[in-house]
């Protein structure tokens, strides 16, 4: 991949385009941009110009400038008439733009897209927004604002204004004319930029950096042209001053020069020596300059923006920015990883080091002091540690914002989205691989499932849909939902159209309405009959399905024909952490995940009875419940016969009650859920083992599913 | 990137070394390249249902891997496990498993022309024996570690390595 440099460029940049997105959104929800938003837009494009204006990307940032200029007209004047959907519709577009060209940079190559279009069109919108307001269209803003601060300096822009028309940047490739001369020149140039051009800075920083190539040495005033802003005006007032030494003649400098847009004037002499040169710093002044320069363009993002804002964007409060919220670094996974293995490799020594059979039975009160701080320490390491990798869902589910947002406007439908749970955390890796799924889900909900707004008033439901996306921890899952308060998935039309797809294998009237919907899965399937920008394809859900397979999760989807309809998304949690509560049966011990126990109790003697077929029960709260000795179904020695001497576990799987005896509760814990390795997993049937986790003294638990349990006593 | 440069060089080096391990009187030789490393026995843990030779799975610094007890794939009659048992890791189609060994001897160089290949016969073990090796004190049986983990278990292993969605598509 590209150098630090870039990496580092890509990453802020993104991280700006995401603030930029979600605050653009955010705005536009309460109908308008407040001062701080201005200002934080204003801010993020500014860096982005900087940056990129650096990293010579000038697409991107004379794009960024042109959508500076709308949020520094705002900032500036205070207009009235602010059309905040406009507005939004430029940030965004600005933001997609730069994402593509990001997404090329990372992928080694060059951003190239020609921002020209869309600068035009926020040229266009802004002078129309300042036309609206009764302002001159034409009005420059850096001047007006420096004017108010210092009355004293004369005003300039008085001329009429030219039409202006962004080229794209002259490619330097051109070849470096032939000289034929060794006489190294000294040349003062001094250039003056268009009126109203804008960008001055960025424009002489583009000027310095062709010539770079063609030069001996080079020295400019102003001195620092993206550093300093004043520099723009001393570009403009004094014009931009190079001073160089080369090999080329005058007339080839000139023509070099020559070549820079939007140049109005341009002066070249030749001196005789450098110290003609009104600036000529020594090596050492260069050397401190460069030294000075070389500090690296910080986003200047304030702390709060990076730590994920836990509160929804319907809110109207804003975070406030404040300089001691919590830092982000980016750290690689496989570091996790490793750092993880490591401390469950401590857990263990620790285990053999406090259980060691040579201390056995010694009455060491330091040691066990000792023992005991070093078991608190680390069991809070483990936690962190296993609290790293996870994050939670609610930067994949702000995107369903934007989806939602685009797809509504361009469909005429009105819909809002309700995120439910966002801050549930899952797997880093589980977390990257839903946000395609999803956004197929709600493209198809809003696209299929929300009708058009007369058609949703016809039925008597308000005109705005509502599409509910939620998460939540559920057992050893995590269940997602996308629900739509939509026409509902069609029967008939579904049917129909797996006739005629010919994916039916049994007999129709034994479908029952689950199956019947689960055809929408198939690949190739689309009951729409016109394909939209969005979907209707039918290439959509198989891939969601096919993704979420990937992860191990399964997809439901239930419908109510009028009421909207609810896809499910389920994902075992690999790593993720639950809470168990651990149970001791015989040597073994088993884990149950803890919202599935209704509740645990030692049943009194005799409570426990059988059915003629000797399978047992238990009565709970009117309710008869089949019961389960673990050691009878996994075959485990020396446990506990007895039912009055264990406990048994009430559990709840959907609506079945059933109960497991064990011998005794041993604790309730956050633990990290482990596949069974597959090796063995292949080998056994559904067991309604659900997977394995370690428990702190690095002995092996066995994870129960308690449905796939349910299951195992009805065979 | 360098990685590719190395590993020819480290084959090289672990080519015609072996591991070997003892169960019963029988000396046996898995190639050094995939025994990932040998720890003394530990706490097993069982799983219900799967044939008796798996004895369970163990904690692996994190990581959970089954543990297969050699007597008994081998269907030797089980022995107590005692300090000198040990679990020999090795890797096989990325996936890890502990072999349960009565004792680990040492490393040894057997080159390929002091391995000769093992007599046709039909008892069922010798299928899992690439060859026999001579050397100065014996001869060491060359455990067939591919096959011994795919004969049975090929499904197994084709099923892990392709697409495991498929899988789970099934239920």
């Amino acid at each position: 991949m590209a150098e630090p440099m870039v990496e580092v460029f890509i990453f802020e940049t993104r991280q700006f385009l995401e603030q930029l997105e979600q605050i653009a959104l955010g705005s536009e929800e309460q109908g308008g941009y407040s001062v701080e938003d201005v200002n934080e837009i204003f801010r993020a494009m500014h860096t982005i110009k900087g940056s990129a204006a650096m990293m010579m990307f000038d697409q991107v940032s004379t794009l960024a400038h042109s959508v500076e200029d709308i949020f520094f007209y705002i900032r500036e004047l205070n207009p009235e008439k602010v059309d905040a959907t406009g507005i939004t519709d430029i940030v965004l577009n600005a933001v997609d733009f730069m994402r593509i060209e990001m997404d090329k940079l990372s992928a080694g190559g060059t951003p190239d897209m020609c921002s020209e279009e869309l600068r035009n069109y926020t040229k266009d919108f802004l002078r129309n927004m300042k036309i609206e307001n009764g302002h001159d269209p034409d009005i420059d803003l850096r001047k007006v604002k420096n004017t108010t601060k210092s009355p004293d300096e004369p005003v300039t822009s008085t001329e009429p204004p030219k039409k202006q028309y962004y080229i794209g940047a002259a490619k330097s490739g051109e070849t470096a004319t032939d000289t034929g001369s060794d006489v190294v020149r000294v040349y003062e140039a001094i250039l003056f930029f268009q009126q109203g051009c804008e960008m001055e800075e960025v424009r002489a920083f583009g000027v310095v950096n062709n010539l770079k190539e063609k030069v001996i040495e080079l020295h400019y005033l102003p001195e620092k042209i993206l550093e300093d802003e004043s520099a723009t005006d001393t570009i403009r007032n004094m014009g931009f001053r190079l001073f160089f030494t080369t090999r080329m003649t005058k007339d080839e400098v000139y023509q070099e020069l020559d070549h820079t847009i939007f140049l109005e004037n341009l002066e070249v002499k030749e001196l005789s020596s450098t110290s003609e040169c009104e600036y000529w710093p020594s090596q050492e002044t260069v050397a401190i300059t460069a030294l000075e320069n070389s500090e690296p363009i910080k986003p200047d993002l304030p702390q709060s923006q990076r730590t994920p804002v836990t509160a929804s964007l319907r809110t109207t409060v804003k975070p406030k920015p404040s300089a001691d919220g919590a830092q982000m670094i980016s750290v690689r996974v496989d570091k996790l990883d490793k750092l993880m293995d490591l401390v469950g490799e401590m857990v263990i020594a620790e285990a053999m080091v406090t259980q060691n059979p040579d201390i056995a039975g010694m009455e060491l009160d330091n040691f066990s002091k000792a023992a005991r701080q070093l078991h608190k320490i680390n069991g809070e390491l483990q936690d962190s540690v296993m609290a790293l990798r996870m994050v939670p869902l609610e930067g994949t589910f702000k995107k369903m914002n934007r989806i939602v947002r685009d797809m509504t406007k361009k469909l005429g439908k009105k819909a809002r989205l309700v995120l439910v749970g966002e801050s549930t955390e899952v797997d880093k890796n589980i977390n990257e691989h839903i946000s395609d799924p999803l956004m197929h889900i709600v493209r198809n909900s809003v696209d299929h499932g929300i009708e058009m707004p007369d058609v949703r008033l016809e039925a008597g439901k308000d005109e705005t849909g509502t599409i509910v996306l939620s998460a939540e921890n559920a057992g050893g899952e995590v269940v997602l939902k996308i629900k739509d308060d939509g026409g509902g998935l069609n029967k008939e039309k579904i049917l129909e159209r797996a006739r005629k797809n010919g994916i039916i294998s049994k007999p129709e009237a034994e479908l029952s309405d689950q199956e019947i919907y689960s055809f929408i899965f198939a690949p190739g399937f689309s009951t729409k009959e016109n394909v939209t920008e969005f979907s209707g394809r039918g290439v959509g859900m198989d891939v969601v399905v096919s993704n979420i397979k990937s992860l191990g999760g399964k997809v439901l989807v239930d419908s109510e024909p009028g009421q909207g309809s609810t896809t499910t998304i389920k994902i075992p949690l690999t790593l993720a952490i639950i809470e168990g509560m651990s149970v001791s049966v015989g040597d073994a011990s088993f884990t149950v995940p803890i919202n599935y126990i209704n509740r645990s109790f030692r049943p009194g003697e005799g409570e426990i009875f059988r059915d003629p077929d000797g399978s047992e029960m238990i009565m709970v709260q009117g309710k008869c419940c089949p019961v389960i000795r673990l050691h009878e179904i996994y075959g485990i020695p020396n446990a506990v016969k007895n039912p009055a001497e264990g406990i048994l576990l009430l559990l709840e799987a959907g609506d079945a009650w059933f109960g497991v005896l064990a011998d005794k509760l041993l604790g309730v814990q956050e633990i990290v859920v482990k596949p069974v390795p597959k090796y063995i997993s292949k080998m056994v049937k559904t067991t309604g083992i659900g997977g394995c986790t370690l428990l702190g003294d690095g002995s092996i638990s066995l994870i129960l599913d308690p449905p796939q349990v349910y299951n195992v006593i009805y065979e | 990137m360098d990685e590719e440069k190395i590993v020819p060089d480290v084959e090289d080096t672990q080519k015609d070394k072996y591991l070997t391990f003892s169960l019963g009187e029988e000396i046996y030789g898995i190639d050094i390249r995939v025994v990932i490393e040998i720890i003394g026995i530990q706490k097993i843990t069982v799983v219900p249902e799967v044939p008796e030779y798996i004895r369970g799975i163990i904690n692996l610094r994190g990581k959970i891997i089954p543990v297969v007890d050699m007597r008994l794939r081998f269907k030797r009659e089980f022995r107590e496990y005692t300090d000198r048992t040990c679990v020999v890791v090795i890797e096989v189609n990325e996936v890890l498993i502990g072999l349960i060994v009565d004792g680990v001897a040492e490393v040894l160089d057997i080159t390929e022309k002091n391995v000769v290949p093992p007599p046709e016969l039909k008892a069922s073990q010798n299928k899992y024996i690439r060859g026999i090796g001579k050397t100065e004190g014996g001869v060491v049986l060359l455990l067939d570690w591919m096959k011994l983990f795919t004969e049975d278990d090929r499904e197994l292993f084709d099923e892990m390595k392709g697409d495991s969605s498929d899988a789970e598509a099934a239920d």
